[in-house]
């Protein structure tokens, strides 16, 4: 057991520092990071003196190396456009990005789940089927699309809703802002989190309701029904505990990709997590930030496999057998 | 007297509804973001902006940008190289310090310090003489018309707070903590920070203590940053916001159908234009060898007249800009009408181009920014399919501008042949527009550091030197009308246009929509 975590343990860092090393690589090629931090009269002498002190002279192995070890040690460095550690910057801005994220996968599961146990129970009934047609176009749209529409029908036509922002938020200790405490914080939440959801919502539809077709046919669904259990008991009782397991599995890494991929949604709804600081920084070449984001990503991915690879283990007594 | 005023003040008070007796907060948002607090750390449009409603500065801009007295209450040139100004007696800082002098001599040596992004406000060879509390001299190396053009935007600090703070220095984009004052600002203006979250939100609140009658009736700003176009307008066209800008060109129609919404346009100061590399004996990026093409004024004419502003105007701009015949704005400068652009006419440019030797064209690739200017790439593609019609055929190179500026300006070592740039005289003069755009330059990038095609005339440089030195303004005007029509002669650049301002305002504001698109709170007022 301990071997087979080490070795993946080792295999994680090793992915860890491809990515940091592409990454940093990438970096070398989205522009002048100097430009955008001052106004277009700076001289030449100026702006020089400002690329010695930020070692953008220094060879790229020094450079690279710099970067990893303090990296190594939490420290991202200095953001060029707010000249703020970049680690107090994301801790300013992860609790936005995760109850975004954590309200979308609720609204994924809670809406996703009965309407793929409907769907895969009533298959021939029409509302099955518009479930089915909806749920292409969650796939099918690109979020951004989705967000505008969202903010067109219901901000700016019946104005019901926000367009942008968090609404008020509150306090809570030095270092958490919730907008759940607050009418206009659950207001705010609303739109960027169906649009943040709904592709996740209509995976877990699709998975629940060809689940619950394959489960249905079982034997045992059938034993259940002839021992004259009443629907609702089979149903949710018998066949929707065992189409879950897959369902727990997907919602798990999906969960990872809504944290990580939120940099649209949060761009359209001006939303101030992490993905919105993210674009900023792309556009605006600062390349502390840039790089400590996607290693934060990578770091999220590799954390959630590295649990997934060791609950297998445990879970699956085929793979203790093998290492035996 | 100050009864009659009470009086007046009351009935003032009570035409207006009785709305105003709450609190009246204009929400208004940017595509960009406010950083630093620190007013001397970025040169930049909306950051001063921003900062020059809770700053002040010894001058200020009016409503059509005309200089008027802010901190100082008047000035005099008293010898040529000596400048007085009378410092205004009663203003307070925020925090309730006294203004003074002191504050003034800080504020100078603060902002051309080390990690200053606004060294160009005042040189390092002008010495401060403090005269008294309230009256301080400045001391020129030579005379200087225009000491006081950029000074609207170099606000004065107050030096016990800075001190007191440990701000002294200002936050370089080396340092790795912000100091206090680039999160904190402590100014004399009409609106103070009450808090600001970078990239978030800032809150103003008005200053009870400002020494000039606020004209507007605002208690608080909110101002938050929008960068996704579509939201932005989203935001306005529902109410949640009484102001958003730029509105894309393409939304203008829509704001202004919209109840309660209109689009207030106008044209900016800057001025968008093309430019050749003149200095190179071959160009970089073009399949004519061992000589440069655009070395020749025909050549260069022949580009000039092949491009059919009007319909870069109509069709790109959606009639939001303004064609201009200078590299400078008709606001800036008083002759400007005089000049013409040269007009659009194909078989003239055809012909030029025979004469040069060129009458089957030739290729050039174009630099071009996509996401710096109004429609930047788009007016880059109508330019490369009118000089189709010549026979030039361009390849175009649109990209980023944290990209785009890498490669053009020098510390790209001036890579490129043909290019598109825009460019406000930060002093709103035309020697600044000498001085960077037109002046000769060497490879390094010393001299007219943005005359990326490097057009080099001694004439008009020595014309420039008098024009920074000459103080009667009518021959200043004659020297710089001098220098603009041996450039124009010379097709230095290709002037496209002045692009437009507009900005989506809800109808229950009133404001001024200044041409250098500076959004100043003490100009609105909301029912």
């Amino acid at each position: 057991m301990l071997g087979f975590a080490m070795r993946r343990l080792v295999q994680a860092m090793i992915v860890m520092l491809v990515v940091a090393l592409l990454a940093f690589t990438l970096f070398r090629f989205v522009g002048d990071p100097v430009n955008q931090m001052v106004g277009v009269e700076t001289s030449l002498e100026q702006r020089e003196a400002l690329r010695e002190s930020l070692g953008l002279n220094d060879p790229v192995p020094v450079q690279f190396w710099r970067f990893i070890s303090n990296a190594a040690q939490f420290d991202f460095g200095t953001s060029y456009q707010f000249r703020q550690p970049v680690s107090d910057l994301f801790a300013k801005r992860i609790p936005a990005t995760l109850e975004l994220s954590f309200v979308s996968a609720l609204f994924a599961l809670i809406v996703g789940i009965p309407m793929g146990v409907y769907a895969g129970l009533n298959r021939e009934s029409a509302v099955s089927k518009l479930f089915l047609s909806v749920s292409l176009v969650g796939i099918s749209l690109p979020t951004f699309l989705i967000g505008i529409l969202l903010i067109f029908v219901f901000s700016v036509n019946l104005q019901w809703l926000p367009s942008f922002g968090r609404g008020e938020t509150v306090q809570i200790g030095g270092w958490w802002t919730t907008g759940f405490l607050t009418v206009s914080g659950l207001k705010a939440l609303i739109l960027p989190s169906i649009t943040l959801g709904l592709y996740q919502m209509t995976l877990i539809m699709r998975l629940i309701r060809a689940e619950m077709l394959e489960v249905i046919r079982t034997d045992y669904i059938k034993f259940a029904r002839a021992r004259g259990l009443p629907d609702r008991l089979v149903h949710f009782r018998h066949a929707l505990k065992n189409t879950l397991i897959p369902v727990i599995t997907i919602t798990g890494l999906q969960l990872g990709a809504i944290i990580a991929f939120a940099t649209i949604t949060e761009t359209v709804f001006q939303w101030p997590g992490m993905g919105l600081m993210f674009l900023q920084a792309v556009q605006n070449v600062d390349i502390p930030i840039m790089s400590a984001y996607l290693l934060l990503t990578a770091f999220l991915f590799v954390s959630i496999n590295f649990i997934v690879d060791i609950l297998y283990f445990l879970i699956d007594p085929r793979l203790r057998v093998e290492r035996a | 007297m100050a009864q009659r005023v009470l009086v007046a003040a009351a009935a003032a008070f009570a035409c207006v509804s009785a709305n105003t007796a709450q609190a009246e907060t204009l929400k208004f948002a940017f595509q960009g973001t406010l950083n630093a607090l620190d007013p001397y750390s970025l040169n930049e449009t909306f950051t001063l902006s921003a900062l020059g409603n809770a700053y002040e500065g010894l001058t200020r801009r009016g409503a059509d940008l005309e200089i008027e007295p802010a901190l100082a209450e008047r000035w005099e040139v008293i010898e040529p190289n000596r400048w007085r100004f009378y410092l205004r007696e009663g203003v307070k800082f925020h925090n309730g310090n006294d203004f003074t002098a002191e504050d003034v001599a800080f504020s100078v040596e603060r902002v051309r310090s080390e990690g200053s992004d606004l060294l160009t406000r005042i040189g390092s060879e002008v010495t401060v003489e403090i005269v008294d509390d309230h009256t301080i001299d400045f001391v020129l190396p030579g005379p200087n018309p225009i000491l006081h053009y950029e000074w609207d935007t170099f606000y004065i600090m107050d030096k016990e707070w800075t001190e007191e703070n440990d701000a002294v220095k200002v936050t370089s984009a080396s340092d790795t903590t912000p100091n206090y004052a680039a999160l904190n600002a402590n100014g004399t203006g009409p609106f103070k920070i009450v808090s600001h979250e970078p990239g978030v939100k800032t809150v103003y609140e008005t200053f009870d203590g400002w020494w000039d009658d606020a004209p507007h009736n605002l208690t608080s700003v909110e101002f938050t940053p929008i960068g996704s176009d579509a939201t932005r307008v989203a935001a306005l066209l529902s109410g949640e916001l009484d102001m958003v800008y730029p509105v894309p060109v393409q939304d203008i129609k829509r704001v202004d159908s919209n109840s309660g919404t209109r689009a207030l346009t106008g044209p900016e100061l800057r001025t968008i234009h093309l430019g050749m590399d003149q200095m190179r004996d071959e160009l970089l990026y073009s399949d004519v060898k061992g000589k440069n093409p655009f070395k020749d004024i025909r050549v260069r004419k022949a580009f000039y007249q092949a491009i059919d502003i009007e319909a870069i105007k109509a069709k790109v701009m959606r009639d939001l800009a303004t064609p201009a015949s200078l590299l400078i704005s008709p606001f800036l400068y008083g002759r400007a009408d005089e000049f013409e652009r040269y007009p659009y006419d194909v078989d003239a440019a055809k012909a030029l181009m025979s004469e040069a030797g060129y009458p089957d064209g030739f290729t050039v690739s174009m630099d071009c920014p996509n996401d710096r200017y109004v429609n930047d790439e788009a007016i880059c593609q109508a330019v490369a399919a009118m000089l189709a019609r010549i026979n030039v055929k361009v390849d175009l190179v649109a990209q980023p501008k944290a990209k785009y500026f890498a490669k053009v300006l020098a510390s790209g070592g001036y890579d490129t042949s043909f290019y598109l740039l825009g460019w406000t005289p930060g002093s709103f003069d035309s020697w600044n527009i000498l001085e960077n755009l037109v002046q000769c330059r060497d490879d390094s990038g010393a001299g007219g550091a943005f005359n990326l095609g490097g057009y080099c005339n001694a004439e008009v440089d020595a014309l420039k030197d008098k024009i920074l030195s000459e103080n009667d303004p009518e021959i200043r005007d004659e020297l710089i009308y001098q220098a603009y029509a041996i450039a124009n002669d010379e097709v230095s650049h290709i002037p496209l246009h002045q692009q437009g301002l507009a900005w989506g305002v809800s109808d229950k504001l009133e404001l001024v929509q200044r041409a250098d698109n500076q959004f100043k709170f003490r100009f609105v007022t909301k029912n």
